[in-house]
Protein backbone atom coordinates (compact mmCIF):
# COMPACT_ATOMS: atom_id res chain seq x y z
CA UNK A 1 0.00 0.00 0.00
CA UNK A 2 1.56 3.65 -0.84
CA UNK A 3 2.43 5.39 2.02
CA UNK A 4 0.00 8.42 1.96
CA UNK A 5 -0.13 11.89 3.42
CA UNK A 6 -2.83 14.04 3.26
CA UNK A 7 -3.12 17.86 4.75
CA UNK A 8 -6.59 19.47 5.50
CA UNK A 9 -6.44 23.16 5.60
CA UNK A 10 -9.28 24.51 7.85
CA UNK A 11 -10.40 27.88 8.97
CA UNK A 12 -7.94 29.91 6.90
CA UNK A 13 -10.04 32.66 5.03
CA UNK A 14 -6.98 33.22 2.66
CA UNK A 15 -6.56 29.26 0.93
CA UNK A 16 -10.23 28.30 1.57
CA UNK A 17 -10.26 25.20 -0.29
CA UNK A 18 -9.72 21.76 1.25
CA UNK A 19 -7.01 19.26 0.12
CA UNK A 20 -4.75 22.57 -0.10
CA UNK A 21 -1.03 22.27 0.87
CA UNK A 22 -0.30 25.81 1.81
CA UNK A 23 0.88 26.35 5.51
CA UNK A 24 -1.52 27.66 8.40
CA UNK A 25 -4.70 26.46 10.53
CA UNK A 26 -4.10 22.68 8.97
CA UNK A 27 -3.97 19.40 10.54
CA UNK A 28 -1.60 16.67 9.18
CA UNK A 29 -2.91 13.10 8.77
CA UNK A 30 -0.11 10.53 8.91
CA UNK A 31 0.04 7.09 7.94
CA UNK A 32 0.35 4.15 10.47
CA UNK A 33 4.42 4.21 9.72
CA UNK A 34 4.87 7.73 10.78
CA UNK A 35 2.71 8.44 13.63
CA UNK A 36 4.22 4.54 15.36
CA UNK A 37 7.91 5.95 14.51
CA UNK A 38 7.14 9.07 15.69
CA UNK A 39 5.77 7.60 19.04
CA UNK A 40 9.15 5.53 19.43
CA UNK A 41 12.08 7.86 17.92
CA UNK A 42 11.10 10.84 20.52
CA UNK A 43 11.27 8.63 23.57
CA UNK A 44 14.07 6.22 23.32
CA UNK A 45 14.48 4.95 26.86
CA UNK A 46 18.40 3.80 27.39
CA UNK A 47 19.09 0.97 29.61
CA UNK A 48 21.42 2.09 32.78
CA UNK A 49 24.45 -0.48 31.68
CA UNK A 50 27.79 1.04 32.14
CA UNK A 51 30.59 -1.64 31.49
CA UNK A 52 33.69 1.35 31.78
CA UNK A 53 35.09 4.26 31.00
CA UNK A 54 32.55 5.23 28.61
CA UNK A 55 29.89 5.11 31.02
CA UNK A 56 31.14 7.93 32.95
CA UNK A 57 30.71 9.71 29.70
CA UNK A 58 27.29 8.62 29.09
CA UNK A 59 26.48 9.93 32.50
CA UNK A 60 28.11 13.40 31.55
CA UNK A 61 25.35 13.41 28.63
CA UNK A 62 22.44 12.89 30.93
CA UNK A 63 23.94 15.87 32.50
CA UNK A 64 22.77 19.73 31.91
CA UNK A 65 25.72 20.86 29.48
CA UNK A 66 24.64 17.91 26.79
CA UNK A 67 20.74 17.10 28.20
CA UNK A 68 20.26 14.02 26.24
CA UNK A 69 16.02 14.98 27.68
CA UNK A 70 16.26 17.20 24.79
CA UNK A 71 15.74 13.95 22.82
CA UNK A 72 13.43 12.50 25.47
CA UNK A 73 16.05 9.88 26.65
CA UNK A 74 16.91 11.25 29.81
CA UNK A 75 14.98 7.98 31.50
CA UNK A 76 17.51 5.66 31.92
CA UNK A 77 15.74 2.38 33.15
CA UNK A 78 17.21 0.12 35.82
CA UNK A 79 15.52 -2.91 34.00
CA UNK A 80 15.45 -4.29 30.74
CA UNK A 81 11.73 -4.48 31.07
CA UNK A 82 11.35 -1.07 30.02
CA UNK A 83 14.27 0.32 28.21
CA UNK A 84 14.05 0.78 24.02
CA UNK A 85 17.85 0.94 23.70
CA UNK A 86 20.97 -0.93 24.86
CA UNK A 87 23.69 1.65 25.15
CA UNK A 88 27.00 -0.85 25.05
CA UNK A 89 29.05 1.81 27.31
CA UNK A 90 32.66 -0.12 27.20
CA UNK A 91 34.79 -3.06 26.58
CA UNK A 92 32.89 -6.46 26.71
CA UNK A 93 34.72 -9.19 28.58
CA UNK A 94 34.25 -12.99 27.46
CA UNK A 95 33.17 -13.43 31.05
CA UNK A 96 30.38 -10.53 30.75
CA UNK A 97 29.12 -11.64 27.08
CA UNK A 98 26.11 -13.92 28.73
CA UNK A 99 24.76 -11.03 30.51
CA UNK A 100 25.21 -8.44 27.65
CA UNK A 101 22.86 -11.19 25.96
CA UNK A 102 20.66 -11.93 28.43
CA UNK A 103 19.80 -8.60 29.42
CA UNK A 104 19.36 -7.38 25.64
CA UNK A 105 17.06 -10.82 25.21
CA UNK A 106 15.24 -9.43 28.45
CA UNK A 107 14.38 -6.03 26.86
CA UNK A 108 10.61 -5.64 24.90
CA UNK A 109 10.44 -5.34 21.22
CA UNK A 110 11.45 -2.83 19.48
CA UNK A 111 14.48 -2.60 20.60
CA UNK A 112 17.85 -1.10 19.40
CA UNK A 113 21.14 -1.62 20.34
CA UNK A 114 24.34 1.35 19.90
CA UNK A 115 27.67 0.08 20.73
CA UNK A 116 29.27 3.23 22.16
CA UNK A 117 33.51 3.39 21.42
CA UNK A 118 36.21 1.78 20.37
CA UNK A 119 36.41 -1.33 22.56
CA UNK A 120 32.65 -2.04 22.35
CA UNK A 121 32.83 -1.82 18.47
CA UNK A 122 35.55 -3.85 17.91
CA UNK A 123 37.49 -4.71 20.90
CA UNK A 124 40.20 -1.09 20.39
CA UNK A 125 43.37 -1.62 22.19
CA UNK A 126 42.20 -5.11 23.81
CA UNK A 127 42.98 -7.56 21.30
CA UNK A 128 43.73 -10.24 23.47
CA UNK A 129 41.84 -13.32 24.79
CA UNK A 130 39.86 -11.47 27.84
CA UNK A 131 37.70 -9.33 25.67
CA UNK A 132 34.98 -9.31 23.31
CA UNK A 133 36.14 -7.93 19.72
CA UNK A 134 33.17 -6.50 18.87
CA UNK A 135 29.55 -6.56 20.38
CA UNK A 136 28.13 -7.43 17.73
CA UNK A 137 29.13 -11.26 17.71
CA UNK A 138 26.68 -11.13 20.83
CA UNK A 139 23.81 -8.67 19.87
CA UNK A 140 22.43 -6.82 16.84
CA UNK A 141 23.92 -3.23 16.49
CA UNK A 142 22.18 -0.22 15.25
CA UNK A 143 24.71 2.30 15.44
CA UNK A 144 28.30 1.87 16.42
CA UNK A 145 29.77 5.07 17.42
CA UNK A 146 33.71 5.77 17.46
CA UNK A 147 35.76 7.32 19.97
CA UNK A 148 37.87 6.55 23.12
CA UNK A 149 35.26 7.29 24.57
CA UNK A 150 32.91 9.52 22.38
CA UNK A 151 32.21 12.23 23.95
CA UNK A 152 29.20 13.37 24.84
CA UNK A 153 28.55 15.14 21.31
CA UNK A 154 29.70 11.90 19.50
CA UNK A 155 27.67 9.61 21.63
CA UNK A 156 24.28 12.54 21.09
CA UNK A 157 25.24 12.21 16.92
CA UNK A 158 24.81 8.51 17.53
CA UNK A 159 21.57 8.70 18.59
CA UNK A 160 20.76 10.86 16.13
CA UNK A 161 21.63 8.82 13.70
CA UNK A 162 19.53 6.05 15.66
CA UNK A 163 16.81 8.48 15.32
CA UNK A 164 17.19 8.44 11.63
CA UNK A 165 16.66 5.16 11.08
CA UNK A 166 13.81 4.61 13.22
CA UNK A 167 12.41 7.47 11.31
CA UNK A 168 12.77 5.31 7.84
CA UNK A 169 11.53 2.53 9.21
CA UNK A 170 8.49 0.90 6.87
CA UNK A 171 6.23 -1.31 8.28
CA UNK A 172 4.75 -3.08 4.85
CA UNK A 173 8.22 -3.05 2.83
CA UNK A 174 10.34 -6.32 2.32
CA UNK A 175 13.41 -5.80 3.65
CA UNK A 176 16.25 -7.17 1.59
CA UNK A 177 19.50 -8.72 3.67
CA UNK A 178 22.89 -9.06 2.37
CA UNK A 179 24.41 -12.35 2.22
CA UNK A 180 25.84 -11.33 5.83
CA UNK A 181 22.70 -10.14 7.30
CA UNK A 182 20.96 -13.47 6.51
CA UNK A 183 24.52 -15.54 7.80
CA UNK A 184 23.48 -14.12 11.29
CA UNK A 185 19.46 -14.88 11.17
CA UNK A 186 19.80 -18.21 10.26
CA UNK A 187 22.33 -17.91 12.94
CA UNK B 1 -2.17 27.87 63.37
CA UNK B 2 -1.94 30.29 60.92
CA UNK B 3 1.47 31.66 62.03
CA UNK B 4 2.81 27.93 61.98
CA UNK B 5 1.80 26.97 58.42
CA UNK B 6 3.48 30.52 57.42
CA UNK B 7 6.41 29.40 59.26
CA UNK B 8 6.23 26.09 58.47
CA UNK B 9 5.25 25.91 54.96
CA UNK B 10 4.82 28.91 52.95
CA UNK B 11 8.06 30.32 54.20
CA UNK B 12 10.16 27.43 53.01
CA UNK B 13 8.45 26.97 49.87
CA UNK B 14 8.90 30.97 48.89
CA UNK B 15 12.97 30.49 50.46
CA UNK B 16 13.19 27.54 47.61
CA UNK B 17 11.24 29.39 44.79
CA UNK B 18 13.77 32.52 45.37
CA UNK B 19 16.92 30.13 44.86
CA UNK B 20 14.95 29.20 41.64
CA UNK B 21 14.05 32.73 40.39
CA UNK B 22 17.68 33.55 41.02
CA UNK B 23 19.18 30.50 39.57
CA UNK B 24 16.99 31.62 36.05
CA UNK B 25 19.00 34.66 35.39
CA UNK B 26 21.53 32.52 34.82
CA UNK B 27 23.38 31.87 31.72
CA UNK B 28 22.22 28.49 30.56
CA UNK B 29 24.14 25.79 30.87
CA UNK B 30 23.14 23.53 27.91
CA UNK B 31 24.63 23.31 24.27
CA UNK B 32 21.77 22.85 21.88
CA UNK B 33 23.85 19.88 20.20
CA UNK B 34 22.66 19.72 16.75
CA UNK B 35 21.62 23.35 16.10
CA UNK B 36 24.59 24.95 17.75
CA UNK B 37 28.12 23.19 18.58
CA UNK B 38 30.59 24.12 21.48
CA UNK B 39 33.51 25.11 20.92
CA UNK B 40 36.29 22.09 21.03
CA UNK B 41 39.17 22.40 22.97
CA UNK B 42 42.35 23.34 20.42
CA UNK B 43 43.94 20.37 21.17
CA UNK B 44 40.82 18.11 20.59
CA UNK B 45 41.84 14.93 18.74
CA UNK B 46 39.49 13.24 16.38
CA UNK B 47 38.90 12.42 12.59
CA UNK B 48 42.29 11.77 10.59
CA UNK B 49 43.31 14.06 7.95
CA UNK B 50 46.01 13.42 5.52
CA UNK B 51 47.45 16.73 4.51
CA UNK B 52 48.77 18.39 1.77
CA UNK B 53 51.79 20.63 0.65
CA UNK B 54 50.31 23.71 -0.44
CA UNK B 55 51.70 23.22 -4.35
CA UNK B 56 48.75 19.73 -3.68
CA UNK B 57 51.26 17.44 -3.33
CA UNK B 58 50.84 14.48 -0.58
CA UNK B 59 52.74 15.02 2.80
CA UNK B 60 52.49 11.22 3.04
CA UNK B 61 55.67 9.44 1.78
CA UNK B 62 54.26 5.86 3.27
CA UNK B 63 57.00 5.36 6.05
CA UNK B 64 54.45 3.28 8.58
CA UNK B 65 55.70 5.14 11.13
CA UNK B 66 52.15 6.32 12.17
CA UNK B 67 51.52 2.23 11.70
CA UNK B 68 54.32 1.32 13.68
CA UNK B 69 53.12 3.86 17.24
CA UNK B 70 49.38 2.99 16.85
CA UNK B 71 48.38 1.29 20.06
CA UNK B 72 45.37 -0.59 18.40
CA UNK B 73 46.68 -1.04 15.02
CA UNK B 74 44.61 0.36 13.49
CA UNK B 75 46.51 1.92 10.42
CA UNK B 76 47.59 -0.25 6.99
CA UNK B 77 49.99 1.60 4.90
CA UNK B 78 50.99 0.29 1.80
CA UNK B 79 53.28 2.38 0.07
CA UNK B 80 54.72 2.66 -3.74
CA UNK B 81 57.26 4.89 -5.68
CA UNK B 82 57.18 7.69 -7.13
CA UNK B 83 58.33 8.41 -10.66
CA UNK B 84 58.12 11.79 -12.36
CA UNK B 85 55.03 10.61 -14.68
CA UNK B 86 53.22 9.84 -12.17
CA UNK B 87 54.23 11.97 -8.34
CA UNK B 88 52.30 12.07 -5.66
CA UNK B 89 54.93 13.38 -2.69
CA UNK B 90 58.46 15.06 -2.97
CA UNK B 91 59.91 11.93 -1.56
CA UNK B 92 60.85 8.61 -3.57
CA UNK B 93 57.55 6.94 -2.47
CA UNK B 94 54.07 7.76 -1.48
CA UNK B 95 51.24 5.71 0.46
CA UNK B 96 49.48 3.55 -2.25
CA UNK B 97 47.20 3.01 0.19
CA UNK B 98 46.45 4.46 3.45
CA UNK B 99 43.18 2.80 5.62
CA UNK B 100 42.23 3.35 8.89
CA UNK B 101 40.34 1.01 10.76
CA UNK B 102 38.08 3.99 12.76
CA UNK B 103 36.18 1.57 15.01
CA UNK B 104 39.31 0.59 17.05
CA UNK B 105 41.01 3.63 16.69
CA UNK B 106 41.51 5.39 20.10
CA UNK B 107 42.32 9.41 18.65
CA UNK B 108 45.36 9.21 20.52
CA UNK B 109 47.10 11.08 18.19
CA UNK B 110 49.95 8.93 18.40
CA UNK B 111 50.35 8.60 14.84
CA UNK B 112 50.13 12.12 14.38
CA UNK B 113 53.38 12.27 16.78
CA UNK B 114 55.23 9.61 14.74
CA UNK B 115 54.85 11.30 11.74
CA UNK B 116 58.18 12.89 10.18
CA UNK B 117 56.62 14.86 7.66
CA UNK B 118 53.11 15.99 9.44
CA UNK B 119 51.34 14.20 7.33
CA UNK B 120 48.40 12.74 9.48
CA UNK B 121 46.70 15.36 11.68
CA UNK B 122 43.51 14.81 13.92
CA UNK B 123 41.10 17.32 13.12
CA UNK B 124 38.07 18.44 15.26
CA UNK B 125 34.62 16.51 13.16
CA UNK B 126 33.71 13.98 15.87
CA UNK B 127 30.32 13.01 13.80
CA UNK B 128 31.46 9.46 12.63
CA UNK B 129 28.73 7.21 14.08
CA UNK B 130 27.52 5.12 11.27
CA UNK B 131 25.27 2.06 11.14
CA UNK B 132 27.63 -0.73 9.13
CA UNK B 133 30.73 -1.92 10.23
CA UNK B 134 32.46 -1.92 7.38
CA UNK B 135 31.96 1.89 6.59
CA UNK B 136 34.70 2.75 8.94
CA UNK B 137 37.61 1.73 7.11
CA UNK B 138 38.06 4.74 5.96
CA UNK B 139 40.59 4.78 3.15
CA UNK B 140 42.86 7.25 1.20
CA UNK B 141 40.45 8.66 -0.92
CA UNK B 142 38.40 9.35 2.48
CA UNK B 143 41.15 11.06 4.28
CA UNK B 144 43.64 13.31 2.25
CA UNK B 145 42.35 16.56 2.89
CA UNK B 146 40.42 17.86 -0.89
CA UNK B 147 42.57 19.90 -3.10
CA UNK B 148 42.51 23.72 -2.56
CA UNK B 149 42.18 24.51 -6.62
CA UNK B 150 40.35 22.32 -8.28
CA UNK B 151 42.64 20.41 -11.29
CA UNK B 152 46.18 21.42 -9.33
CA UNK B 153 48.38 18.91 -9.27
Amino acid sequence: MPKRIETVVLHDSATPKIGSIEKGGSILLASKDQLLNLAREYALWPLTFGLACCAIEMMSTVASRFDISRFGSEAFRATPRQADVMIVAGRVSKKMAPVVRQIYDQMPEPKWVISMGACASSGGVYNNYAIVQGVDQIVPVDVYVPGCPPSPDALLYGILKLREKIKSRRFNEVIELTPRELDQVTV
Amino acid sequence: MITEIVGDVIRPILGGLSLTARRLRRDKATVMYPEEKRELPPRTRWRHVLARYENGLEKCIGCSLCAGACPARCIYVEAAENTDEERYSPGERYAKRYEINMIRCIFCGFCQEACPTGAIVLRKDFELANYHRDDFIYTKEMLLEPLAIAGEQ
